[in-house]
């Protein structure tokens, strides 16, 4: 196995405004990369090129010392060795569960003794091995889920795609197959590549997380450093919960932002604005800080979620152990801050 | 390493070229010779006696008559049925439905004979009855009027299913609004429903009118005999009597035919300009109307329309075929078996009929669905400009009256075939090759649903673990579209097997099909053996029906033509 390069990757449609542009970023081998945006950003694009499905119009997908597609050419998909769990399943109707398992196995002429065994053994993982010779109709969502995913198992290949597989899923079933994404993950070692809208699945399973944004890749790294260090307004905005204030702050100070650089910025009204990501997990109520004006107040269950205004009518979210009445003024310190 | 600069789709680089070579076979290359004939000739003046001849203007204006009484005739049926059936709240729904469409699944020869025996002083049922006229006066329906009664009985499914589909569309929400806003029924129905049924009524209109435009049938069994000629029944005596001599006054009067058919769906084009209604909101439960009392009254005018238009022309075609000879009253006595006995063991006519036309559909069924099925996956799987150029050169063969079509291919195989030196003009083969062209698009109509309705990340997930085109297409594709397929070959089946229009110009001695041979014993006064074998027709015709029915619940929606 190598790791697998997206190389200037581009793709155009001919709608006039390109779906994928200029997507550069390598999968470490046995990485589990999470490519995270909101529908219509080309993440679904990407994953089908790697996959073969579509071809770019420029740039290439390179597997270690294989390129698998560039402009002038492509290999077809059913040579890539890759498996894919796809959003809808993809499982065939006409098949019993252990047929749709053992397809793959099937096409590279494995018969009999080996195929049996080693489709027991895919549907052990998902603990479906007595729904062999269900067919797919019978199954719920998330046994459909899981023999997908025994289907990409059953094979060595040498990248797996998911694309959105827990969109279909309901709340309880998400964290369930989160885990069982996770062990499969361990288990088979193969690189993944999961497209997702969904930034709590990419941050509970992703290795890497790339955020796109209309066609273009806009920050690769760990979900803790996406988390921390975001870069720009985009990825501020969609990853983790938080609020964007515009402070006046000089330029090259630290992006890093302390309560003290904060208070100074807050009482600057001249001077150009720079945009701050706060977390509501930094505000904090306490005597020292500035005035805000509670706007809401949403009881979450293990705690109340806030709406804050500032004096200069610039909104902040915190969180706070008990209920506060809407319209009160209260002061809260901003422990930190980071500079986008 | 093997890499192909075409693959952004999955299909082969052949198939592209297999399926536009396939289509201009059997599409392009008739309709090219038939136009190339009609521009020649008119260029040359070969024809220009044909248009001085009053039998010409003579056989234009029945035409235009009978095919416009048809069409008026169909919509009041039609609409009716439609209005009453999907709009209220009568009961049997399903299988008024399914009585009211099987006229159009019934051919129009066999039609026409079973009016002729329901009717006029000769009428089995009727002398059984004791009400039949006396002998001697003549057949009523020998005529224009009745020409274009049973055009219209023909066609009006036509327009039933066409309204109802828009119908089934109709907003329930839109009808319950009316109603809250103050509308009285009568108004709502006269506000909102009939302008949103417009469109499907225009679209129901033109079929009726460019099916009774291209009807051979009808005009043929009550035409031909009081000498009422349409251009259809034109075209077949002239190649009857002058043999294929008459290409050119043939290819004309198909031309006149297609631009009268075209000029119908022009009118129909600039009607429904402007009327493109995309309904909004919910639809699906829509018995807007309740008849109250007035139900079982609703309920039973229905009957009596059914019983008129399918029953009794059934029962007097069971009735002449169970009696010994023509004229003859049916009872107890003279009732006999003789009939089908003779067309099923001893008459050679018969027996050659039965062997070819199932042949003939047996082969065209079973044979199409190679193309199709490659044509279908091709045609979803590369949607554009292309496609829909090869949709409608498929879509123009079926779409065109039978009559032109069967003239297109005398004109490009009365001459020996080039290279082999072989000629097929009054062989087999013809029908066979006509009927590939004909029926391309029934065929294809429930192949190309099956595939647009499969999700393609079935294929493409076969595609990812490994699986080269043709396995993905044994494994995957066919299994999941083999309902759809089924139905196209019986749907084929069901049509070839009684068609008659194609293979009336077509046949020659030893190749007639079922459609003819019932043609030809009526027409030779054997109508208690026409009678017979049409009864055998209608019998396989609901057969194979009831056949589809059962399949319906795994197909797509509008693979059967009765159904939307």
């Amino acid at each position: 196995m190598a790791q697998l390069i997206l190389n200037h990757l581009s793709k155009d449609f001919g709608t006039g405004r390109a779906a994928v542009s200029d997507v550069s970023l390598t999968v470490r081998d046995g990485g589990f990369l999470a490519l995270l945006g909101p529908s219509g950003c080309g993440k679904t694009t990407v994953l089908r090129m790697i996959a073969g499905f579509e071809q770019p119009t420029d740039g290439s997908i390179v597997l270690g010392e294989r390129t698998l597609a560039d402009a002038s050419g492509a290999l077809p998909p059913e040579k890539r060795n890759m498996a894919m769990v796809f959003q809808s399943y993809a499982l065939w109707p006409h098949m019993t569960v252990a047929q749709n398992v053992g397809y793959p196995l099937k096409v590279r002429g494995i018969t009999a003794a080996t195929w049996q065994s080693r489709v027991k053994d895919a549907l052990s993982v998902v603990r479906l091995e007595e729904f062999a010779d269900r067919r797919p109709a019978d199954l719920s969502g998330g046994q459909r889920q899981r023999v997908a995913l025994a289907r990409c198992l059953v094979t060595s290949p040498d990248v797996v795609l998911l694309d959105e597989p827990l969109a279909n899923l309901d709340r309880h079933l998400k964290a369930a197959m989160e885990e069982t994404f996770r062990e499969f993950h361990a288990r088979s070692g193969a690189t993944m590549i999961y497209v997702t809208h969904d930034q709590g699945e990419a941050m509970a399973l992703a290795t890497d997380i790339a955020v796109m944004s209309e066609g273009r890749l806009m920050q690769v790294a760990s979900p803790q450093d996406i988390y921390a260090r975001p870069e720009g307004r985009v990825v501020g905005g969609q990853v983790g919960q938080g609020a964007i204030l515009d402070l006046a702050l000089p330029d090259h100070g630290p992006r890093l932002l302390s309560w003290s650089v904060i208070e100074v910025a807050f009482h600057q009204t001249a001077g150009p604005s720079r945009p701050v990501l706060v977390r509501p997990e930094h505000v904090v109520a306490d005597p020292e800080g500035v005035m805000l004006q509670v706007t809401s107040c949403v009881f979450e269950g293990e705690r109340f979620s806030l709406s804050l205004r500032t004096a200069g009518g610039q909104h902040l979210r915190a969180y706070s152990p008990h209920a506060l009445d809407c319209g009160v003024l209260q002061p809260f310190v901003i422990r930190q801050g980071w500079m986008l | 390493m093997p890499r192909s600069s075409a693959n952004r789709s999955s299909q082969p680089a052949w198939l592209l070229p297999f399926v536009i070579i396939a289509v201009c076979l059997l599409s392009g290359l008739p309709l090219a010779r038939l136009l190339y004939a009609g521009l020649r000739f008119s260029i040359e003046g070969k024809a220009t006696g044909l248009f001085s001849e009053p039998s010409t203007w003579f056989a234009i204006r029945n035409t235009l008559t009978t095919a416009t009484g048809g069409m008026l005739i169909a919509v009041l049926l039609g609409a009716t049925f439609a209005f009453i059936v999907t709009l209220t709240d009568i009961r049997a729904k399903g299988f008024f439905s399914f009585a009211f469409v099987l006229p159009m699944m019934i051919p129009p020869q066999v039609t026409a004979l079973a009016w002729v025996q329901m009717s006029g002083p000769a009428s089995p049922l009727l002398k059984t009855l004791g009400i039949a006229p006396p002998l001697g006066s003549p057949q009523p329906l020998y005529s224009l009027g009745g020409i274009a009664l049973l055009l219209g009985v023909q066609h009006a499914p036509l327009v039933f299913l066409a309204l109802k589909a828009g119908l089934a569309a109709l907003p329930r929400d839109g009808v319950e609004a009316a109603r809250l806003a103050g509308a009285s029924p009568m108004r709502v129905f006269h506000d909102i429903i009939f302008p949103l049924a417009v469109p499907g009524l225009i679209a129901g209109a033109a079929i009726a009118f460019v099916s009774g435009v291209g009807n051979f049938g009808i005009p043929a069994i009550l035409g031909i005999p009081a000498s009422i000629f349409v251009l259809p029944t034109l075209i077949y005596s002239r190649l009857s009597s002058f043999g294929a001599g008459t290409f050119a006054e043939m290819s004309q009067l198909s031309m006149v035919i297609a631009v009268i058919a075209g000029l119908g769906l022009v009118v129909q084009q600039r009607a429904l300009r402007g009327r493109d209604y995309r309904i909004i909101g919910l639809s699906g439960e829509n018995a807007a109307f309740s008849f109250g009392l007035w139900r079982v009254v609703a309920e039973a005018g229905l009957s009596v329309v059914l019983f008129v238009v399918l029953v009794a022309p059934v029962a007097a075609l069971v009735a002449s075929s169970l009696v010994p000879a023509y004229g003859v009253p049916l009872n107890f006595q003279t009732m006999s078996l003789h009939a089908y006995s003779e067309i099923l063991f001893r008459q050679s006519v018969t027996l050659t009929a039965f062997a070819n036309s199932l042949f003939l559909a047996g082969t065209t069924a079973c044979g199409l669905l190679l193309f199709t099925v490659l044509t279908a996956y091709l045609l979803t799987r590369r949607p554009g400009k292309l496609a829909d150029i090869i949709t409608g050169l498929i879509e123009i063969p079926y779409a065109l009256p039978g009559i032109v079509l069967a003239v297109a291919f005398i004109l490009l195989f009365a001459a020996p075939l080039p290279l082999v030196n072989v000629s097929i003009y009054g062989t087999i083969w013809i029908i066979l090759i006509a009927y590939f062209s004909s029926f391309f698009a029934v065929s294809l109509k429930p192949v190309a649903s099956a595939f647009l309705q499969l999700d393609p990340s079935l294929e493409e997930a076969a595609r990812l673990f490994g699986a080269g085109f043709f396995r993905r297409l044994r494994d995957i594709l066919v299994p999941l579209i083999a309902p759809a397929a089924g139905a196209s070959v019986i749907l084929v089946f069901l049509i070839a097997c009684s068609e008659l229009t194609v293979s009336a110009l077509l046949w020659s001695a030893g190749t007639q099909t079922l459609g003819v041979a019932i043609f030809n014993l009526d027409d030779s006064g054997s109508s208690d053996l026409a009678s017979a074998l049409s009864v055998l027709v209608v019998t396989m015709v609901v057969i194979l029906m009831l056949l589809l029915e059962l399949l319906a619940k795994h197909l797509p929606k509008g693979v059967l033509p009765w159904r939307n």
